[in-house]
């Protein structure tokens, strides 16, 4: 049967057998205020020529300066295997596989990538992933609302030490759905959120999110957050970096001593474990949680099993909830996933190992005090916050503006930093500064010089 | 075809209702909704003390092919709920109108009761379903 779409006629019986006069009838009850009629901003078609030169243009923008820029996605190095091993024809593909048991391979890896995140987060259980780490959030938010069933409100809280773009993302997501994001401050000394600026009679609340490290690179107290959460009956969703997680202690562990009840939901953006950061994606999410919510995840799962003979294999589990059985009740219309971002992730992660991801995070951590340190003894700079930090860390210019300075230093090829004042206009002068194991110290030597420089020029 | 116990009230949505001699009622799935559903995986129930209004959702039973709300037949407080049901999911497919309930309800409305469907109306009604 040759393939073709349906003809003028074909369309012409159709609408006489539905009974509609036109094509654009059937989209009548959508207002026409709602209806895109041009799209004018979308520019005529390209040849392959034209676009392909607009694409190289575009990615040589990428790799300009030296990167000291974090504030949700990281240069790490990606060793040259993995995207050599991710991009063989038997992964290459962005999407689980319709009749998904028919490619054994593919489920394997998911399988083992489940299993890999499960240990690094020391939680129970871990989905296929997400899009990205925003919307991760905003799907935790989701899954707390449906998992904490004692709970009345529908009031998350959320701190403001969580990156701004996230906060951002989770709000457009759950506004429309009842659901009350509560913001809460942060202590302007540490950087980090802490008990005495939680709410004091908070009442009925649903869940608690938890950032580790935060959008300032400090660590947040996270024991005594996860006993307050517990305490008030609310469920804690963690929202962590997952290079972070090799060395501090991972989010199923949060809680003190005697109630080490760890986090009910973790979350965050995959972008560190091999993903290139490729001018902001694609990257994927992940997500874990307690087995005792596993019905309320969202996205899709891989388990282990054995067939009619008794061999091992790989089946997709848990799928009675998913938006081709459950329609408009599915848990999130989420049935695909970053497929060939957690290929590459999955073989990071195998190819380093944990000794080898804990020397990445190890390597950042030490690289960012040094810079930090370095950056705070020049005339003009100053330190934010006192609380230790994990690869990126604040600090305040006295008399320059930070836009002087990354301009000044865009100059001498190096990306500075993020520039905190849009979100956080209260910090000052203030600039977010990241730098990964792939910083050398003559890097760091040439951010210092450079940033000397820049300073004599912009004061003078 | 299935089991439809003639004391028992029904109603469209496959619930079954039994009215118990301290007032209260008990509800669960009928032995036809477990035949079409299939191998029960889990049950999630209400919390005792829910308030609920007659048609809110209020379980889900999860069968190894689908996951269908359950709805409640009439308005009131939920008064205890199939703790077994936890551990054993298939009691549901094993005995639906007994082992296999799935919670109890103190009803506010018991006027709502005369709403519900007979034995032989949901006779009827499963039969058409099968054709």
């Amino acid at each position: 049967m040759p393939f073709i779409p349906h003809t003028e006629e074909d369309v012409c019986a159709m609408l006489d057998s539905i009974g509609a006069s036109s094509i654009d009838a059937l989209f009548d009850e959508i207002p026409e205020a709602l209806r895109i009629a041009e799209l004018s901003n979308v520019p005529a078609a390209c040849t392959e020529m034209e676009i392909s030169r607009l694409m190289s243009e575009r990615a040589d923008r990428d790799h300009q300066g030296r990167c000291f820029l974090g504030a949700g996605a990281y240069e790490h190095h990606i060793p040259a295997a993995i995207w050599e091993i991710t991009t063989r024809g038997e992964f290459y593909s962005a999407y689980t596989p319709y009749q998904a048991e028919a490619s054994q391979g593919t489920l394997q890896l998911i399988y083992e990538y489940q299993s890999m995140m499960t240990q690094l987060m020391a939680m129970e259980v871990s989905n296929a992933s997400l899009y990205d780490g925003a919307s991760g959030l905003a799907e935790a938010i989701l899954m707390a609302v449906r998992a904490n069933r004692k709970s009345k409100s529908r009031r998350i809280l959320i701190p403001k030490t969580i990156n701004p773009v996230y906060r951002q993302v989770s709000k457009a997501i759950v506004r429309n759905q009842g659901i009350n994001l509560e913001e809460v401050d942060f202590d302007t000394t540490a950087g980090s959120i802490t008990t005495a600026t939680l709410p004091e009679h908070p009442g009925d609340i649903t869940a608690v999110v938890i950032p580790m490290p935060n959008f300032f690179g400090v660590i947040e107290d996270v024991d005594a957050l996860t006993d307050w959460a517990h305490e008030h009956g609310a469920l804690v969703i963690a929202a962590v970096n997952p290079t972070a997680m090799a060395l501090l202690t991972p989010p199923g562990k949060w809680g003190s001593e005697n109630d080490q009840q760890g986090a009910d939901i973790v979350c965050g953006e995959g972008q560190p474990l091999g993903i290139p950061m490729a001018s902001g994606g694609p990257y994927f999410g992940f997500m874990c949680c307690k087995q005792q919510y596993v019905r309320q995840m969202p996205g899709r799962i891989v388990g282990r099993t054995v067939d009619m003979e008794g061999k091992p294999g790989f089946a997709l589990t848990l799928q009675a909830r998913e938006q081709h059985i459950r329609r408009s009740k599915a848990t999130s219309n989420i049935c695909t996933n970053q497929g060939l971002m957690v290929t590459a992730a999955t073989i990071y992660m195998a190819l380093l190992g944990g000794q080898g991801l804990q020397r990445v995070a190890a390597a950042s951590h030490r690289h960012t005090r040094q810079l930090h340190e370095r950056l705070i003894a020049i005339d003009g700079v100053s330190a934010v916050f006192n609380r230790p930090f994990f690869h990126e860390a604040v600090i305040r210019f006295d008399a320059a503006t930070v836009e002087d300075v990354l301009s000044g230093l865009a100059e001498h090829n190096i990306l500075g930093g993020y520039n905190l004042k849009h979100s956080y206009p209260d910090l000052g002068e203030a600039l977010l500064v990241c730098a990964t194991e792939t910083r050398t110290e003559a890097d760091l030597d040439d951010y210092i010089q450079a940033l000397q420089d820049v300073l004599c020029d912009t004061t003078e | 075809m299935s089991d439809i116990p003639a004391n028992l009230k029904y109603t469209q949505t496959h619930e079954w209702i039994e009215q118990r001699d301290d007032g209260s009622i008990r509800i669960g799935i009928t032995d036809h909704a477990q035949n079409l559903l299939g191998d029960m995986v889990y049950i999630e129930l209400p919390e005792v003390g829910d308030t609920l209004e007659a048609g809110d959702e209020c379980a889900v039973v999860e069968s190894v092919k689908a996951a269908s709300d359950v709805y409640s037949p009439i308005t009131g407080e939920v008064v205890a709920v199939n703790e077994n049901l936890a551990d054993n999911p298939d009691l549901v497919n094993k005995d639906a109108y007994n082992d296999g309930w799935l919670f109890a309800l103190n009803p506010s409305q018991p006027e709502e009761l005369e709403d519900l469907l007979s034995a032989e109306a949901y006779e009827l009604k499963a039969a058409e379903d099968e054709h």
